[in-house]
């Protein structure tokens, strides 16, 4: 018994050793990903917090920059109402918080919100009333409140009179962020999983020999699986959205034209990666290592779930060329800002783009069997 | 001239699975490639088909060339790979119009084959509740739909119990009366010579033999062959001089012996006659006609099925 079970233990050893893909994929990809993610999480020091210092009067804005000075304790000067001031606290690992104040108006800082280019603002007439604005189920909200507080206090310019005034308004809130983004995710899923992890299978059944073997153009082939897939996906964004309508209140503020237009630009742009994915893989480990080496990074830059304007300064240009990102801005954009076709032209430009390089460059090295 | 192979060669890596191979089929031939696994069949067919492209050599299908005339081709050719797998949860009825499509064919021509395959009573069925053998049939149904000129099938039953097996057969056998080429390989000497009127025999990437059955086994030799299992004593001397003997032959380890004779009936009394007389210990005895695999195993050495 124990001989039979160490035979077949080996055996499967051996199947797997001698596939070298399969070995990358359980072995190489996890360290690789580790690498990368690690030199871009691990020494990026302390995320820099994006704060908006809100105050109504124009008198009160001019004098913000001296105002912040006083408050934070720092000692550079010349700031003008345009300008942003980054301020760092705390010695001690765990103690240490970075600051970027910017100052706006409250229209500015609402669509700095939508954006998720900052987590929260601060309302105050710059004597003694001071007010956080933050939607209070928004974590990444509240530890920057938190922060910010405990770095006031260290400072001991914390207001005798500042209160918390949550942000609950429709349009702001942290789920009015999160549903574009799903609905973003959603539709890179269907293509990826839907269509390329569809293709791989196909091969390995042999049929899409089968089906090439006949004078069925392979560029139809392909764009039939397109296609049904846009319908189905179609559907779930549909769903998701009645259910974020009836539940959340979400509604779409922007141009419907303009929403189908990055519905089929980002669709497009998601439908040709997969092509390529698919184009030259033969086993489903290999399969769903590549798919993962495309999806993963999006995932956790593209702001789906939180902001990437957490991201070091030198990593967001190329954040926000990811197809996600590009998609998920623009869904936000339209359904929370209530952005028109004008807005969503340049991005969607730049999804059709990627679709169609990626989509010509896999039929060129496809592999039909 | 249906299918023209000149001089090609195709090789993986170390191996050359396809050496120097000319070839040519005539319109309506049956021709069977057979030979054992690994002896090169599949690539050839493959290079046929337009799956693979030669490293060397030509290949003319009704005089044209993959390269320039693959969409005309592809409505001239019909095909059944060794094994597809095809939608488990699409009917037999619903996988057939979905090919017919590709070829812009009616709905009256998948009823038609249909009952050509003797599917109809499972053309609701799904793909995954079919047997191996309603399987093959159907991969042979979508083959036959476009009404090809040229149909290729690569081990079609292989894999197939006898019963499915002959099924296939006889679908073969009246399709074959339409006068379609056919091009099939198979390692089952039975199925080429049932289904084929030549019979090109291939071995590691080379034609061995090429011909008709009676060709191929005159070329052989003639003669009738018993084969016999005696251990205690070697009876090869006295029964090569029995009458109506061409050979003799007996291998001392396994006690194997085999005579090649004009004539069974005339040979096998005195044969039984001698070991009777010489008290010898007759294990096994089986007598029949010369086949493509004796053929084969005098050639290369290995039996087909190997």
């Amino acid at each position: 018994m124990n001989n039979i079970l160490l035979r077949l233990v080996i055996s499967q050893f051996k199947i797997f050793f001698r596939e070298p893909g399969v070995v990358f994929w359980s072995f190489g990809f996890p360290i690789v990903m580790a690498w990368i993610l690690g030199i871009a999480f691990a020494n990026k020091g302390e995320i820099l917090r994006n704060v908006a210092i809100v105050s109504e009067s124009a008198q009160a804005l001019s004098a913000l920059p001296q105002w912040l000075h006083k408050k934070t304790g720092t000692v550079n000067s010349e700031l003008s109402t345009e300008a942003e001031l980054e301020w760092e606290v705390g010695q001690n690992p765990g103690e240490q918080a970075r600051f970027r104040f910017r100052a706006m108006t409250e229209e500015e800082a609402v669509l700095a919100l939508k954006r998720g280019k900052i987590a929260l603002w601060i309302e105050t007439d710059l004597e003694s009333n001071l007010s956080y604005r933050f939607d209070p189920d928004n974590a990444e909200a509240r530890l920057t409140y938190l922060l910010l507080e405990g770095a006031f206090r260290q400072q001991k310019t914390s207001e005798l009179k500042a209160d918390v005034h949550p942000l609950t308004m429709v349009g702001i809130r942290y789920v009015d962020f999160l549903i574009p983004g799903l609905m973003a995710m959603s539709i890179m899923n269907a293509c990826l999983w839907g269509i390329g992890w569809n293709l791989i299978e196909l091969r390995i059944k042999k049929l899409l020999r089968r089906m090439v073997a006949t004078p069925l153009k392979k560029s139809i082939f392909l764009i039939s699986h397109g296609l049904n897939r846009m319908i189905l996906s179609a559907a779930e964004m549909l769903l998701l959205y009645i259910f974020a309508y009836f539940y959340f209140d979400i509604s779409i503020q922007g141009s419907l034209s303009a929403l189908a237009l990055v519905f089929f630009s980002g669709y497009c742009a998601f439908f040709g990666i997969s092509v390529l994915i698919s184009s030259r893989v033969q086993n489903t480990q290999s399969g769903n290592g590549m798919i993962n080496v495309v999806t993963m990074p999006m995932f956790i830059l593209s702001g789906v779930f939180f902001s990437y304007h957490n991201f070091p300064d030198w990593l967001i240009p190329y954040v926000e060329v990811l197809p996600l990102t590009m998609l998920t801005n623009s869904l936000r954009g339209i359904i929370t800002e209530g952005i028109g076709l004008a807005q969503v032209i340049q991005p969607s430009i730049g999804l059709f783009g990627i679709g169609a390089f990626c989509f010509m460059l896999g039929l060129k090295f496809y592999h039909w069997h | 001239m249906t299918i023209e192979v000149r001089n090609v060669c195709k090789s993986f890596k170390d191996v050359d699975a396809v050496r120097n191979v000319s070839l040519r089929v005539e319109s309506g031939e049956a021709l069977a490639l057979l030979g054992p696994n690994g002896a090169g069949k599949t690539t050839l067919v493959e290079m046929i088909e337009g799956v693979q492209i030669p490293d060397s050599g030509e290949i003319q299908i009704l005089g044209k060339s993959w390269k320039n005339d693959e969409h005309f081709l592809r409505q001239e050719i019909g095909l059944a790979l060794q094994e597809t797998r095809f939608q488990e949860r699409l009917t037999v009825e619903e996988t057939l119009r979905l090919f017919a499509s590709f070829y812009q064919l009616k709905k009256e021509r998948t009823n038609e084959v249909l009952k050509i395959i003797q599917l109809e009573s499972k053309r609701r069925t799904w793909v995954v509740e079919l047997s191996g053998g309603q399987r093959q049939r159907l991969a042979l149904g979508i083959a036959i739909l476009p009404r090809p000129r040229i149909l290729i099938l690569d081990e079609p039953t292989t894999g197939l119990d006898p019963n499915a097996r002959r099924d296939l057969w006889k679908i073969l056998e009246d399709f074959k009366a339409t006068g379609t080429t056919l091009l099939l390989t198979t390692h089952y000497m039975e199925e080429a010579e049932f289904l084929c009127e030549r019979i090109v025999m291939l071995d590691q990437g080379k034609i061995l033999a090429d011909g008709t059955l009676n060709q191929l086994l005159d070329k052989f030799g003639e003669g009738d062959l018993i084969e016999y299992v005696i251990t205690d004593a070697n009876p090869s001397a006295e029964a090569s001089s029995l009458c109506g003997v061409i050979s003799s032959n007996w291998n001392r380890e396994t006690g194997q012996g085999l005579l090649t004779v004009n004539s069974i009936s005339e040979t096998l009394p005195v044969f039984l006659d001698l070991i009777k007389s010489s008290a010898l210990t007759l294990s096994s005895l089986e007598c029949r006609r010369r086949t493509l695999d004796d053929l084969f195993l005098a050639m290369s050495g290995r039996h087909l099925d190997e």
